[in-house]
Order: structure tokens, then C-alpha cells, then sequence
């Protein structure tokens, strides 16, 4: 163990976040200096916290320093944490409340149009996602977090998961690879996670070992919502195994892509067409609708160009795909945009659903549509065309009876 | 000497004198009339000025002895070159030189650039500062190091200050970019080129002598003469006046914060859907990155709906100046220019026209075009349960700010404060603002990140807005889950020192501001 443990980050660009630095010593109790930018209207409450996790994690004497940039008390607790796992050996755990805003769990078959990417270790971006209103949020462990920064990261995760308002979206972690990936389970599955994105699969095994450890995690931490999977599949050989993985445990949901790491592994550049990934995301769409669940395109990374964004967009949709990811919050609205359905599928759906409506109120089990059969399926796949118009702003949630007037 | 305090219309204690002046509490945003008449200048005679129109003094220091500079006189200068200008500077550092003490600096704002001033305020040279005191010259009032009590006064509060001798400008500096030897003079072309010199037209009226400063001198007769020469009595041409790249940008940029971008667009979303988006209305639009957004929208509204806006005020720059090319805007009328772009359309467009506090913003004006404005948007650093609005001080105490016109335009029909819900873990919203600059009786609507809070006295936009599925909440609802978020704060200490006054626009006193407490 060191005598000095440091967590967070500083520098003239950081907001929102504190470092902290943490020195255990022989005697003089505990003595805590606060530089803040909010200190005037902070400064108490901020010694008042940091007293209270030294506290909780026995340190009697120590010198902390705090260099805080506005940061939340949820990113003071996770700093100060972390600064003390490195010079204290404990099982202990300093956990915040779960905020009743954030006591909601997700649906297995919800709509997942958008997820938007938040690297793991910056709290600054976490802060306002929600209001964006992406169908999902991912805190992100793996590429977006420092090597050395790990550690700290899922302190910030865990209490993120906990205490930041996501407004309704899907909480989502993207773990690192195996096997750290099964570590910063722990930080996240007894704390309000939804759904675990799995990086770089490219097995059911892998899939499998991630779903073991949940359960078990599960059980000993009395988490009774179920925690769901996406991998991502990112390689030749992912793309190979897409349906294995995709049917590899019932907690899997949605499969998504990841282009980047795919055509690094082809040898071909990434164009703006997609030729060199038409065969891989075609196999994904038809490996997750074999499995009945939910393929999901990779990410766009021009945030400047929206344009180029829709016209992707409407392409993965045409492919089959039912959502993508976002690496900054202004290509949501696109997304859901370009993901909407068009007029013509509305006023189609519409129909169907009428007729479906007409079929059972006159206990027929046989839907038509002028002298076409309609299929069961048919019918489904309809509604939720209804449900996404309205989500959409498309369509009013009263369609029915103001079609009637 | 005890100072004694009442209670003005706001509920805030006021000094009953300030600098040894009396002063009027506050009284409501039309509560208080002045009568009698105007202040009046000295009467010059032509004769005592030369015959050939020449004008010129070979130095700053020179046109400052001549205008007979003496202890206790008061100066004004103009921020037309913003965070460029070079001349305010030099005015004090010749007092200082010659001697002088105890001088009024009355600025229609000041900037980072100024904060060499310090210096002349720690040696004597100036008293106090009435005007806009911004970043470093603030902080230094705040520690209570300013020998006098700074005066805050909005665009148009200080026209009317002039109006009623409650200031009585000893002598005016006005840098101009372009000026001929006669003293006529504007802001048009030259290498410091600004636009307009409309914070400088009170001071050419009525100041008792008015110095031109230019870097480009010109024959007679410079054209157009926003400034008339017939005001002014000493002309002075200088290698350089302002920094040419912090006078004007080269590029303004609507933000890429995607929260920022976000408030736009629902303010936007909000105003088309309380109906003030129609054809033939009018805005003022703000300069700043979420301002510049929010007239970006107004431009997709109004293509969308084929309509047109009569007029915006501006803060003009380049996307404002793009809705008046494409004929979406029919007339700027332009009260500060912030790019290149502005500049080059009020140089050749007609319709894109100068304006002043006088047009705009004065109290004592027969009207005044700011309360025309079917909308306009506004920024604060705090705003309370109550509507009440702060732009000067933070948070934590600190006069960090001035007010520009920010008083005036409240008097638009809807007022709007686009503004986040929490700064940092600031939160914005609070029980009660720490300085009121304006009466929450004038602003009407909140929009943040997290929803839109409609001043209850606006039951005509709460109606309108209802069922328009826009995030309407109360602004109590705002200030909790701005705490839930950040935490309540604790209250900033302050000393009984009084260090600056918050004037309304009628000359009354809204506020004060005191020293902070060192910890």
C-alpha cells in the first residue's frame, strides 16, 4: 500500500471534477485543505464529506487536499475513495443513496435508437446526457478511460449509476475486455446498472462467463432486475460467430457493431460508403433477427457533419439495423430522426392496426386488409411502427379517436 | 458619520448618500419622475475655435492640459473597442504623470484590458469608477480597495445620468477610427474599426470639452459623422488606438456547447409556441453563443413559415447580418457590432442602422425602441423565486460584471433569460438574488436545460404555452432540482462596506453591493 493515493483530474480545461490527493500519517488527525472555485458557497459541505468518508474508512490521521473545479458530491466521494484504495486495504465501500429519479428499471425489448457514449473517468459530460434524451446512456470503462485510470473510473461509474438523473435513459456500462471486464462488474451490477455492453466479443463462451458473473453478483447483492447484455462485435472473426453470440444466454438483447476495430481487422479503410462493411453489418442484422433481438449499428464520428450522419442513418435503418450510437449529444435528435418511420409506414401501420382493432372486436381470427391476409406478425410489427411515430412526435397518442372524428 | 439606510421598493436597504451625494430609493420600474429640465452644457462661440475647422492637438497630454484637466474633474471614455481598447489607459497614466488626483472615471464599460487602471486607483489619480466595473477592476472594488463607492448604471441610465447633471462630464476621450481635423467621426472604416459610436453620443453633447482620438485622419469632411464635429474641441491622431482583433472578432461562433444549443432551441421552440414568431416581429438579438444560436432558430422558424421580421436589434454580427441578406430580417438596428461582417453590412446596406442609448434605452427619451421589442433575450448570473434578476455580482459575492443595456431591454414585451440550471455547482436559481439588478416584474420567462418556469404575472404565455408539451414547470420547481443536484449553498459573508451602487434606469438606487468577506 503507498503512503500517497491521488484520484481525479486537474488542468485549465477541467470542470466539474476535483483532484484529490490523500497522505496517511502518524499523528495530527485528520487535516483537509479545500481549494475551491465554489468554496464560499461549498467549502463546508465539502469538509463535511470528506470527514465523513475518512471516517468511514478508519483513517484517523491524514493530510487530504482537494483541488475541486465545481465537482458534485458523487464525484468528491468516488475521488476521495479512490485516493484512500490506494493507501488503505479495505472491503469497505463508501455508497451514496440510489436518487428516487433514477429507481426505474428497463424493458427487454425497449427502444434502443440511441445510446450515448460517456467516457468513464469525465464527469463533467454525465452531468447533463439526459437532457438530450437518448434512449440509453453508456458510461464507458473501456477505451475511453487511461490505463492508469481504471480504477478510479469505476468508483465513478458505481456512483454516477446511483446519483447522476439520466432522465429516463437506459443505464449502460461498457466494461473492459475479459478478463478485467468481469472486475468492473462488481462496481456496477449491485448499483443500478441496466444493460452491460460487452466489447470486442467474439464468442457465446465470453458472453456466457459475463453472464455467470452477473448472477452470481446478482444473488449476493439481493439485485432482482435483470441485468441485460449487448455485445459488440468488432472483429472477422466476432462477425463469423454474430449468431452464437447473439443466441448466447436469454439476457442478451441487442447486438451491436463496431467499425473501427472491424475494418482495422479487415486491413480496409473505413469509407463513407460503407462497402467494406456492407457483408458484416448484413450479417449482424440477420444473426440478431434470428436470435428476436435487436441489431444495433456502430457509431458515426464526424459530429460536425449532420447531413452525412442522416444519410448513414437512414441507410442502417434500410439494413435492418434498429438504432445507433452517438458520440455527442446533438446527433441524437438525427437518430431518432432518421429512425422514425416514414408517412407512408405510419399511414400503413395505421390501417393494419385498424383492421386488427375491427377483426378482434368482431372475434374474427383472421385478420384482412382489403384481399390481403395480414399475419400475426404482421400486426406487431405494425404497432410498435405506431408506438415509434408516436415516441417520434409523429403521430398523437389519441390517434385512434381523432381518426374517428 | 453613521450612514443611514431605507428600504427601497425591492426590499433592499439603500444608503441614504453615496460619494456624499443623496440618493432616491428605488420605486418601481416607472415609479419615479424627474421634472424640471435637462441639464444644459456651457455655451461655446464659434469664433473661439479656428476658422479652418483644424482642431488638432499634437498629443493625448496636450488636448488634456488644454481642456484644462484638474483634480476631482470627471472622464469618460467608451468601450466601442471592447477588450481592444488602448486609450483609456493612457488618459490616466498622463493624469497620474502630470499629478492629478481624485478623478471620476465614467466609462460606458470596462474591460480585462483596463485592469492597468488599478495602479491609478491605488496611487490616487482616481477616485471611483462609474460605469461597469469587469473581472479584475471589479474584484478590486469587491476587497473594498476603491477609495469611493462605485457607480453601476445601465446603457441608457447613463444617458439619463447626463440628462439630469447628475454626472457632469468634465471631459470626454472618444477614440474614433475614422475622423477628420474638424472632429467629426465614426466608426465605419479605419484599421479600429467598430461599427457605431453610440455610447459616445451623450458625452459629445454635453460634456464640457470632447477630445477625438483617431488612427486614421481623414480630410474634411468625414462622412458619415456619427459623431458631429461641431461638439468636439480637440482632435488627436495617433499611431494606434485600439487592437484591432479585440475590437471586432473575425468570427463570432453560435456555441457548440450541446447543452447551450439545447436551451436555444427550446427558447426558440417557445417563442413560436406562445405565438410571438409571426409575421413582422421584432427581437433583439444577444451576442453571446447561446444568443447568436437562438436567432439561428428564429431564422429556420421564420423560413419554415415564409414570414419576416420587421426589425432585430442587435449586437450584430455575421449570422445576423445573414437573416438580413437572405430578407428574413428587414432592418438591423444596430446598438454595438461584434465581427467584421456587421461592420462591412452597416458600411453598405441602408437597412442595417447605427443606433444609440438615446434611440434605445434613455429614460428621459420621448419613448425609446426598446420597448418595442416583441422579444428579447437576456443572460443573468442569477435569477430568484420571484423573477428577480442579477447580472452584476456572482454567487459568491464578487462584482464581476457590468450591465450594459440589460436594464433597458426589460422593457420589451416578453422577456426571456436563457440560462442553465447551475454553473459549475452553482445553481443559478435562488431563494434571493445576491445583487437585484432588475425587478422580477419584468421578466417574464426561464428557460433552462431542465425546463421553462413562466412568470406568474404572464398568465397570457402560461395560457398559450399549456398544452404545447414544452417542459413547463414553476421556477420553485427548478430551484429544488437545481439543489438536488448541486446541494443548497451557504451564503456569502459580507462586510457593512458599501462598494458599489446598482442604479435603476431612472437614476433611483435598486441595489448596493458590499465588500465581501475574506476567509
Amino acid at each position: 500500500m503507498k503512503k500517497i493515493g491521488t484520484a481525479g483530474n486537474k488542468g485549465p480545461g477541467i470542470r466539474s471534477d476535483c483532484f484529490v490527493t490523500l497522505e496517511i500519517t502518524e499523528k495530527g488527525g485528520l487535516e483537509i485543505s479545500i481549494e475551491s472555485k465554489v468554496g464560499v458557497l461549498f467549502g463546508d459541505s465539502i469538509n463535511t464529506l470528506a470527514n465523513d468518508i475518512l471516517t468511514h474508512f478508519g483513517i484517523e490521521n491524514a493530510k487530504l487536499s482537494i483541488e475541486d473545479r465545481g465537482a458534485l458530491d458523487f464525484v468528491l466521494a468516488a475521488r476521495i475513495e479512490a485516493a484512500t484504495m490506494e493507501c488503505v486495504d479495505t472491503d469497505k465501500e463508501y455508497l451514496l443513496d440510489v436518487i428516487p429519479e433514477n429507481q426505474y428499471h428497463t424493458a427487454k425489448d425497449r427502444y434502443r435508437r440511441s445510446r450515448l457514449y460517456l467516457p468513464g473517468n469525465s464527469p463533467k459530460l454525465m452531468l447533463n446526457a439526459g437532457i438530450h434524451q437518448p434512449d440509453g446512456i453508456i458510461l464507458d470503462l473501456e477505451d475511453s478511460v487511461a490505463p492508469d485510470k481504471k480504477d478510479e473510473a469505476r468508483l465513478l461509474v458505481r456512483n454516477a449509476l446511483c446519483q447522476v438523473d439520466f432522465y429516463g435513459a437506459e443505464r449502460m456500462v461498457r466494461i473492459n475486455q475479459l478478463p478485467m471486464g468481469l472486475g468492473d462488474l462488481e462496481f456496477v451490477v449491485p448499483h443500478n446498472v441496466n444493460l452491460i455492453l460487452l466489447p470486442k466479443c467474439e464468442s457465446a463462451d465470453q458472453v456466457q462467463r459475463v453472464d455467470t458473473r452477473i448472477q452470481e453478483i446478482s444473488k449476493q447483492h439481493k439485485v432482482k432486475q435483470p441485468v441485460y447484455l449487448m455485445p459488440i462485435i468488432e472483429s472477422a472473426l466476432g462477425v463469423v460467430k454474430a449468431y452464437e453470440i447473439a443466441s448466447a444466454s436469454e439476457n442478451v438483447v441487442a447486438l451491436a457493431i463496431g467499425l473501427e476495430d472491424y475494418t482495422a481487422d479487415l486491413g480496409a479503410p473505413r469509407t463513407h460508403e460503407g462497402q467494406e462493411t456492407f457483408y458484416a453489418r448484413s450479417t449482424l442484422v440477420n444473426a440478431a433477427r434470428a436470435a428476436g433481438i435487436q441489431p444495433i449499428d456502430s457509431v458515426f464520428s464526424d459530429v460536425s457533419d449532420m447531413e452525412a450522419l442522416r444519410a448513414v442513418v437512414l441507410e442502417s435503418k434500410s439494413l435492418g439495423f434498429d438504432g445507433m450510437g452517438c458520440i455527442h449529444p446533438r446527433q441524437i435528435k438525427v437518430v431518432h430522426e432518421a429512425f422514425a418511420p416514414s408517412e407512408d409506414e405510419i399511414d400503413k401501420a395505421k390501417r393494419i392496426v385498424n383492421a386488427f382493432d375491427q377483426a378482434t372486436s368482431q372475434g374474427l381470427g383472421v385478420v384482412s386488409l382489403g384481399s390481403k391476409m395480414i399475419d400475426p406478425p404482421v400486426v406487431k410489427r405494425a404497432q410498435r411502427t405506431i408506438d415509434l411515430a408516436i415516441r417520434s412526435g409523429l403521430l398523437s397518442e389519441n390517434w385512434k379517436e381523432e381518426s374517428k372524428e | 458619520m453613521t450612514t443611514k439606510f431605507v428600504k427601497n421598493a425591492v426590499g433592499r436597504m439603500i444608503p441614504t448618500e453615496i460619494n456624499g451625494k443623496p440618493v432616491i430609493p428605488f420605486k418601481g420600474p416607472h415609479g419615479h419622475k424627474t421634472i424640471g429640465r435637462k441639464y444644459g452644457p456651457p455655451i461655446r462661440n464659434c469664433g473661439d475655435y479656428p476658422d479652418d475647422g483644424d482642431k488638432r492637438q499634437p498629443d493625448l497630454k496636450a488636448a488634456l492640459v488644454e481642456a484644462g484637466l484638474k483634480d476631482g474633474m470627471t472622464i469618460s471614455t467608451h468601450h466601442h473597442f471592447r477588450n481592444g481598447d488602448l486609450i483609456a489607459n493612457q488618459i490616466f497614466q498622463v493624469a497620474s504623470e502630470m499629478g492629478v488626483k481624485d478623478l471620476v472615471w465614467f466609462p460606458s464599460a470596462s474591460f480585462p484590458c483596463h485592469e492597468p487602471l488599478i495602479e491609478y486607483l491605488e496611487d490616487g489619480t482616481i477616485h471611483h469608477i462609474e460605469g461597469s466595473m469587469n473581472g479584475p477592476l471589479g474584484r478590486f472594488a469587491s476587497q473594498g480597495k476603491m477609495k469611493g463607492t462605485g457607480v453601476l448604471r445601465s446603457h441608457g441610465g447613463r444617458y439619463q445620468a447626463v440628462q439630469d447633471g447628475e454626472v457632469v462630464v468634465d471631459i470626454a476621450v472618444i477614440a474614433a477610427p475614422t475622423a477628420d481635423p474638424f472632429g467629426n467621426a465614426n466608426g465605419l472604416s479605419g484599421p479600429s474599426s467598430c461599427g457605431l459610436l453610440g455610447f459616445a453620443l451623450a458625452d459629445s453633447q454635453y460634456a464640457h470639452k470632447v477630445i477625438v482620438v483617431t488612427d486614421n485622419l481623414v480630410p474634411f469632411p468625414c462622412i458619415p459623422w456619427q459623431i458631429q464635429g461641431n461638439n468636439v474641441d480637440y482632435v488627436i491622431e495617433m499611431e494606434q488606438i485600439g487592437i484591432p482583433e479585440k475590437i471586432v472578432s473575425g468570427t463570432t461562433r453560435i456555441t457548440k456547447s450541446p447543452d447551450r444549443l439545447y436551451i436555444a432551441e427550446l427558447t426558440a421552440k417557445f417563442c413560436d409556441a406562445a405565438g410571438i414568431i409571426r409575421d413582422g416581429f421584432s427581437f433583439q438579438a444577444g451576442a453571446g453563443g447561446t444568443a447568436l444560436a437562438i436567432g439561428n432558430y428564429f431564422g429556420e422558424i421564420m423560413r419554415e413559415k415564409g414570414i419576416k421580421a420587421r426589425f432585430a436589434r442587435g449586437g450584430s454580427n455575421q449570422y445576423l447580418v445573414e437573416l438580413l441578406d437572405e430578407g428574413l430580417v428587414e432592418h438591423i438596428l444596430d446598438g454595438q457590432t461584434f465581427d467584421l461582417e456587421g461592420v462591412r453590412s452597416m458600411r453598405e446596406n441602408p437597412h442595417h442602422v447605427d443606433t444609440s442609448p438615446f434611440t434605445s434605452y434613455n429614460y428621459h427619451g420621448k419613448g425609446n425602441f426598446a420597448s418595442l421589442l416583441d422579444v428579447v433575450i437576456l443572460g443573468a448570473t442569477e435569477v430568484d423565486i420571484n423573477f428577480n434578476g442579477n447580472v452584476v455580482t456572482h454567487s459568491d459575492g464578487l462584482l464581476l460584471h457590468g450591465m450594459g443595456g440589460w436594464q433597458n431591454c426589460l422593457f420589451g414585451k416578453t422577456v426571456i433569460l436563457p440560462i442553465p440550471l447551475f454553473r459549475d455547482r452553482i445553481p443559478v436559481i435562488r431563494d434571493e438574488v445576491t445583487t437585484i439588478c432588475g425587478p422580477g416584474e419584468l421578466i417574464d420567462v426561464i428557460v433552462s436545460e431542465r425546463g421553462i418556469a413562466i412568470n406568474p404575472l404572464r398568465e397570457d404565455l402560461i395560457a398559450a404555452t399549456k398544452d404545447s408539451g414544452l417542459p413547463i414547470k414553476t421556477i420553485h420547481e427548478l430551484k429544488e432540482e437545481a439543489e438536488r443536484i448541486c446541494g443548497k449553498p451557504q451564503l456569502p459573508q459580507f462586510e457593512d462596506n458599501i462598494i458599489a451602487a446598482i442604479k435603476w434606469v431612472d437614476g433611483t438606487v435598486i441595489d448596493v453591493v458590499k465588500q465581501v468577506k475574506e476567509s
